[in-house]
């Protein structure tokens, strides 16, 4: 087991290779001089020859591209083009957010897929389970932005029940300190616990609408891969075993057709990450959420081209080590996959 | 002991047509696929006749609807004379939705030609090179899966530069790594069935071997892939040009653009959000329907 994951990890290597150099010619091959396209024509020539030196432009191109790679390694991403703050401090603040929308999709995706499957699967080919694939196929159709804005005329502008956008209301004085909205709220000092409680729950309403656009399109592919699995599972000969036996309907559940159907669910759970990293970026431009996502988009609008391709690596980091993370527990879900 | 007698009832073969008349005539079976063509067809013809279905041209600014009496340009609600309303520019809304689907049927398309010629080369050359070529390939196809779709597309548009072309390529290139990989797969299975063998072993050159019989048995899946692709294509680039990346000029209407336009108007005129909005929903559910369809009959194993 540890060598298959030391493997897996050594394999990962040559791609976060690929992936830096991919991101090093994005700012590298930018159209004419680079340190002017990164500043602006307006830009004083003092900057500009900060700016080429700062890049390392008059050394060959694999030297730039080794020096680039030394300074990553060194946990230096540069600093933003706009406001010279350091990147990767910013990543980090603004992460926490991104973390907590991603996970509330999450929450939502599985928590409502992974029963609507089983459910579907229960009723295969009656109209419960027609309706179920129907609005599956509609929710893999609809992209976020119109879901989110849809979601947002709905149930902030009519219905007035839940908040349009922001994490949290903004005359809370709430001092950031994780920059996790939900646990800062409990570490507030001088908070009473109906305060602390009252903040909290205003931050959950405020996370619903956004997870809810961010989670649509896994919940549909979770839905399907579910009762898809559970299908396959149960029409196998050890269940129809286990149903002669006289096992009631819950064991068989349990014990027989759920413990097989999860190996494809849990794949794909791991690689709706990339895609609710992905969807983030829209959904919290949708929604006034302070995350990465929004950051991005920002930062293409200020042309500060350093925070895009820092985000893009170290997203691309996450994705990998999340995909890791799910073969490596494909093995502790599944006896019979024998690794090394 | 009489021996039993057995009666034996000669079933008519059923006519089979070959491989795509099959498909084909399963297909034409398959109800939702159906509902998916009609929409498609729906699409189509709105996109290539939208200068003869479209009541306006659609950067015309007309005056508000009768009765209105304030000075502003728009936007207007839906109106007997303008259905959909009328932007903040006063122009027809259900005539640029019209247009926009020119814009989205073009971008869409040829993103999805250009990722599946990209994809389907490098899967091609992957898959009948095998060896170390093939290991090279893949890695780089492993690279470009390792950035999150919409990301990696806009590193490219930072690297384009903002545009309804440059969109086009970057979802190009965000949906090249998944034909590579479907056709390297389709080809590695192929490689080693009988007609291969037998093909070869009768002298056929690689180029024939490749043409003849690899290809043509390892498309299946590419085709079904395609077709999702075209509903992830129009999705993907309309939410590039909701990001701002879309077309620099505000008179083309892209449906992303137009929607982004329309956010500050959400209390006020939610219908430039939801006519956009639904045409790309419509799109892509048709494009859905008929993927599925076509993967259903195109292997009927799936079907369950």
């Amino acid at each position: 087991m540890t060598k298959y994951i030391v493997r897996r990890l050594l394999g990962t290597v040559p791609v976060l290779i690929g992936v830096s150099i991919v991101v090093f010619v994005f700012i590298r091959l930018l159209p004419g001089d680079p340190a002017t396209a990164i500043l602006g024509q307006h830009a004083t020539a003092q900057r500009i020859a900060e700016m080429r030196e700062f890049l390392g432009l008059d050394k060959p191109i694999w030297e730039q591209y080794l020096i680039y790679v030394t300074t990553l390694l060194g946990g230096d991403f540069g600093r933003s083009i706009i406001n010279g703050q350091p990147i990767l401090t910013e990543f980090l603040t603004r992460m926490p957010a991104t973390i907590e929308l991603t996970a509330g999709a999450m929450v939502f995706a599985a928590g409502l897929g992974i029963p609507l499957g089983r459910f579907a699967a229960k009723r295969a080919q009656k109209w419960q389970d027609g309706s179920i694939t129907v609005l599956s196929l509609v929710g893999i159709s609809i992209p976020v932005f119109v879901l989110g804005l849809t979601l947002q005329y709905i149930f902030a502008v009519q219905l007035g029940w839940l908040p349009a956008t922001g994490r949290i209301d903004a005359r809370t004085a709430l001092e950031l300190q994780s920059n996790f909205v939900l646990i800062d709220v409990w570490l507030q000092p001088d908070w009473t616990f109906e305060e602390k409680l009252s903040a909290f729950l205003d931050g959950i309403s405020h996370l619903i609408l956004p997870a809810i656009a961010l989670g649509s399109i896994p919940l549909a592919i979770i839905t399907r891969i579910t009762r898809a699995s559970v299908i396959d599972v149960s029409n196998d000969d050890y269940v129809r075993t286990a149903r002669a036996k006289g096992l009631s309907e819950r064991r068989i559940d349990g014990r027989h057709v759920m413990r097989n159907a999860w190996l494809p669910v849990v794949t794909v759970l791991g690689l709706q990450v990339g895609g609710l990293l992905a969807g983030a970026v829209i959904t919290e431009t949708v929604f006034a959420w302070n995350g990465v996502g929004r950051w991005i988009v920002e930062a293409i609008g200020n042309r500060d081209y350093f925070i895009v391709q820092s985000t893009i690596l170290i997203f691309a980091l996450i994705f990998l080590v999340v995909n890791l993370a799910v073969d490596v527990m494909y093995a502790f879900i599944n006896p019979r996959i024998r690794y090394a | 002991m009489a021996a039993p007698s057995i009666a034996v009832t000669r079933v008519a073969p059923r006519a089979s047509h070959g491989l795509w008349g099959d498909a084909f005539r399963r297909l034409l079976r398959n109800r939702p696929a159906m509902v998916g063509a009609l929409l498609i067809v729906a699409f189509l013809l709105v996109a290539v006749f939208a200068p003869v279905l479209a009541p306006y041209p659609p950067n015309e600014s007309f005056p508000p609807p009768a009765g209105e009496t304030s000075q502003k340009l728009g936007p207007w609600p839906p109106s007997a004379a303008h259905p959909f309303g009328q932007d903040k520019q006063g122009r027809d809304e259900l005539s640029r939705v019209m247009y926009g689907a020119t814009v989205s049927l073009l971008a869409g398309l040829s993103s999805v030609i250009v990722g599946v010629t990209l994809g389907g080369l490098i899967g091609a050359v992957a898959g009948a090179a095998g060896g170390k070529v093939d290991s090279l390939l893949m890695r780089c196809v492993d690279v470009l899966l390792a950035m999150p779709g919409i990301l990696l597309a806009i590193g490219i548009v930072t690297f384009l530069g903002q545009g309804l072309w440059q969109i086009t390529i970057a979802v190009a290139i965000t949906n090249a790594p998944i034909f590579a990989r479907l056709l390297r797969g389709g080809l590695l299975s192929v490689r080693e069935s009988d007609y291969v063998l037998a093909s070869r072993s009768i002298g056929a050159s690689r180029t024939r071997l490749l043409t003849r019989h690899m290809l043509p048995n390892s498309l299946t899946p590419i085709i079904v892939a395609a077709t999702l692709a075209l509903a992830t294509a129009i999705i993907d680039i309309a939410g590039l040009g909701f990001l701002g990346l879309g077309p620099p000029d505000p008179r083309t209407p892209e449906w992303g653009t137009m929607l982004t336009d329309s956010r500050e108007f959400l209390r006020s005129a939610a219908y430039l959000i939801f006519f956009p909005g639904l045409a790309i929903v419509i799109t892509a559910v048709g494009f859905n329907l008929l993927g599925d369809g076509l993967r259903e009959s195109l292997d009927p194993r799936l079907k369950r």
